[in-house]
């Protein structure tokens, strides 16, 4: 049913938004606020998106769910008064130096203040002095609790995808003295914290950022004696863009290519390859695994942050997990050991690889001793998206007018399979099109898997059975925590029927991951992204993993098949059992 | 991941209680009150391993929780608890002077409020409901009116032959 009401006099139509704010945005104006996020519960703490309403006085729109004749006004001179002394409030207590912070450019905090033009604060303002220390214990996340205006973004991210078992941050004391923290002020590192990011990924200053690597590529990049070699992973594509004025969605990997080379990496790869690979070696474990009925349900293993969390929480189920590396730990090996034969002047020792990804969970993954030789990463630096758009910018290159270039060969090519893995659902899809294939002997037809796609909310857990040829195979996919804990739950108490579960730990998978651009006000933006990967798979030549003739050619001139010995010493990893030291490992 | 050293708090103790209450969200202050009346304090591993057995409560809301109420302390108590009472009325009266002496007399300096000992601790607490006999102090739960200086010399003392077996 439609209804209106009246926006600053404009009658406005409605019909099930879940509060007035979202009316005021689709009926395309706006009002500041600090901690309403669309995907998590509404707040109401931090007060800048308050309303005038007539009969009903000050409210703040993200609570307040519209109802019929409603007058609201955004802009009285009290709400604009309200607002303005809330920002002189957070900033007094803030730490100023913006110039320096990480989150410089893309603070809410800095754009409000700016836009009310708060040039005075009439408040004591904190010292120097009394600044709290901040934590840079862990690869992923930075906490300055300096910077943190207690909206509480992060903490409901927390506990609304990793769960509200397991929330890593909480508030801590009361009135003044309130903080936003771990568990007793501890680091991150001495938590279950999994270094999702989503924190990070909704928090509005620079009181939760990622730990950058930029500085340390530059340096490798400006050694003459190294040669730095890229790969870039199937979600960046589709949202790097998003940071030079392309919409999101907008396939760019020609232009990021391009911007690569212009940087001064040495060679241009796709992590893409890597994850055709990953089905090649995960569908057969799979389809071993169906055989002898061991290790089912088989946990796919590409998200780290995932891997964490089983191997601190959930240690009983390590041996469930696909053997097989994630496709940026497929393709460092792949690449260190190969890239001597294609190319003059490459050495295992002077390759320095560096991973784009949209993932701060990866800058733990790559410091793994198992996936490390000899004590240096085999992925020798992981980058976040936000972090090349940040060197794309310093290096002066204008994104938007590059000319766009094809990746180097000879792992270059890859499939319609592997550019889905950035969504949640894309690595089962790629998966059932090739296990399809491999044990039916016959061929997929329409291999639109379609129950397995989609990535806003309502999608976070979905379920597709398969017909192998008589066998019938269920394959569970599910994004957050939250909705893994409910999978596992059913696998504890013997209700499982699913025999694969697909795990990403950020709601919709990477297209959505801790390391993508900043996309918290708009739920849209992950969907779009989605459907730019599912773009590209259609409009690949090959769309199975088995059919990339690059893959094909590894197999044939390197790795044997599947499964073989030497896939098993490049391409397998094995996992730690980390419960010693979690919350549980207490007695 | 943290390297604990071996945990003193008796786990056992902590789930008793636990299931006493009922392993239930909505417990959880019950459940903290009787940790601290147990352990005369919240021990950081306790809190944890609260977190960790009730379902939709992490260790750090948990912790939230005992750090925004006064009721709980997640420092080791004294033996013997001793309130002073700073509202209003015990204010006037003396109440400020009556904590300097008591803290002269215990021998707390630099923000300690816990004897090294462990026999006495010291809270300040804001109004007692007792405003006619004040200035108040409470022992364990036991109010002592009217308090002079003299006087809370002789209750420290007293407590403290009956510790030493006088």
């Amino acid at each position: 049913m439609t209804n209106t009401l009246f926006i600053d006099g404009k009658e406005v139509e409605f019909t099930n938004e879940p509060n007035i704010l979202e009316v005021i945005r689709k009926a395309g104006m706006n009002v500041p606020t600090f901690c309403y996020r669309p995907d998590l519960t509404q707040f109401g703490a931090c007060r800048m998106c308050v309303v005038e309403i007539e009969g009903r006085g000050i409210q703040t729109s993200c609570t307040m769910p519209p109802e019929p004749g409603l007058k609201i006004h955004l802009n009285t001179e009290k709400t604009r008064r309200i607002r303005k002394t809330v920002l002189e409030l957070l900033l007094a207590n803030h730490d100023r130096e913006c110039t320096t912070c990480e989150k410089s450019g893309h603070c809410e905090l800095q754009k409000y203040s700016e836009e009310y033009g708060i040039r005075d604060i009439k408040f004591p303002t904190k010292q120097k002095s009394e600044f709290l220390p901040l934590d840079t214990t862990n690869p992923s996340i930075v906490r300055d609790p300096n910077k943190c205006i207690l909206c509480g973004a992060c903490v409901r991210a927390c506990a609304e995808f990793h769960g509200a078992d397991h929330a890593i941050l909480g508030f801590a004391n009361r009135g003044s003295k309130t903080v936003v923290q771990p568990m007793a002020g501890r680091n991150f590192i001495n938590t279950d914290c999994i270094l999702c990011g989503q924190c990070q990924a909704v928090c509005p200053t620079g009181a939760l950022t990622v730990v950058s690597d930029v500085d340390n590529v530059w340096k490798e990049i400006n050694n003459p004696q190294k040669k730095v070699v890229a790969q870039i992973a199937p979600s960046i594509r589709v949202a790097l863009g998003e940071l030079f004025g392309l919409e999101p969605g907008e396939n760019s990997i020609g232009k990021i290519t391009a911007a690569l080379r212009r940087i001064g990496f040495d060679l241009v790869f796709d992590t893409n390859f890597a994850a055709d690979l990953t089905i090649m070696e995960e569908g057969t474990e799979f389809i071993e695994r169906l055989k002898s009925g061991k290790n089912l349900p088989i946990f796919t293993s590409c998200c780290p942050a995932w891997i964490k969390y089983v191997e601190q929480s959930r240690p009983e189920y390590i041996k469930n997990l696909s053997t097989c590396k994630s496709p940026q730990s497929m393709m460092s090996p792949v690449l260190k050991t190969l890239l001597p034969k294609y190319f003059d002047g490459y050495t295992k020792e002077n390759t320095v690889i560096v991973s784009i990804m949209p993932c701060t969970a990866k800058k733990f993954e790559n410091k793994r001793q198992e996936l490390s030789t000899k004590g240096i990463p085999d992925t020798n630096y992981v980058l976040t998206t936000k972090e090349l758009g940040r060197m794309i910018n310093e290096a002066g290159i204008n994104f938007k007018n590059l000319k766009e270039e094809a990746e180097d060969s000879p792992f270059g090519d890859y499939t319609g399979a592997a550019t889905i893995f950035g969504a949640s659902g894309g690595v089962a899809e790629a998966a059932a099109r090739t296990a399809y294939e491999l044990v039916t002997g016959k061929e997929l037809t329409d291999v639109n898997l379609k129950p397995m796609r989609g990535v806003d909310k309502s999608s976070r857990s979905k379920e597709m059975e398969l017909d192998l040829d008589g066998t019938k195979v269920k394959v569970r996919i599910v994004s957050t925590i939250v909705e893994a804990e409910k999978a596992l739950k059913e696998i504890d108490e013997g209700k499982a029927d699913f025999q694969m579960l697909e795990v990403m730990a950020c709601p919709g998978g990477c297209v959505n991951g801790g390391g993508q651009p900043y996309s918290f006000n708009d739920t849209t933006i992950k969907q779009k992204r989605a459907a730019g990967l599912y773009k590209e798979d259609a409009e690949l030549k090959f769309r199975k993993s088995h059919e990339n003739p690059d893959i094909k050619k590894l197999y044939a001139e390197f790795l044997e098949n599947p499964g073989s010995h030497k896939s098993h010493e490049l391409l397998h990893t094995h996992y730690e059992d980390r419960f010693k030291g979690s919350y549980r490992d207490l007695k | 991941m943290s390297t604990q050293s071996p945990s003193k708090v008796d786990f056992a103790k902590v789930d008793e209680i636990i299931q006493s209450c009922g392993a239930k969200k909505s417990n959880v202050i019950a459940i903290l009150q009787k940790v601290q009346a147990t352990f005369r304090y919240l021990p950081e591993d306790a809190l944890t391993y609260i977190g960790t057995k009730i379902e939709g409560l992490s260790p750090a809301t948990v912790y939230g929780i005992a750090t925004f109420y006064n009721q709980f302390s997640l420092n080791p108590k004294g033996k013997y608890e001793i309130k002073v009472c700073d509202g209003t009325a015990c204010h006037v009266r003396g109440s400020m002077p009556l904590l300097n002496a008591l803290k002269a007399k215990l021998n707390l300096k630099d923000g300690k409020f816990t004897t090294d000992d462990m026999l006495f601790s010291v809270d300040i607490v804001s109004c007692l409901g007792a405003c006619g006999l004040s200035p108040v102090i409470v022992v364990n739960g036991k109010v002592h009116p009217k308090m002079t200086t003299d006087a809370l010399n002789t209750v420290i003392d007293v407590l403290l032959q009956k510790e030493r077996g006088e």
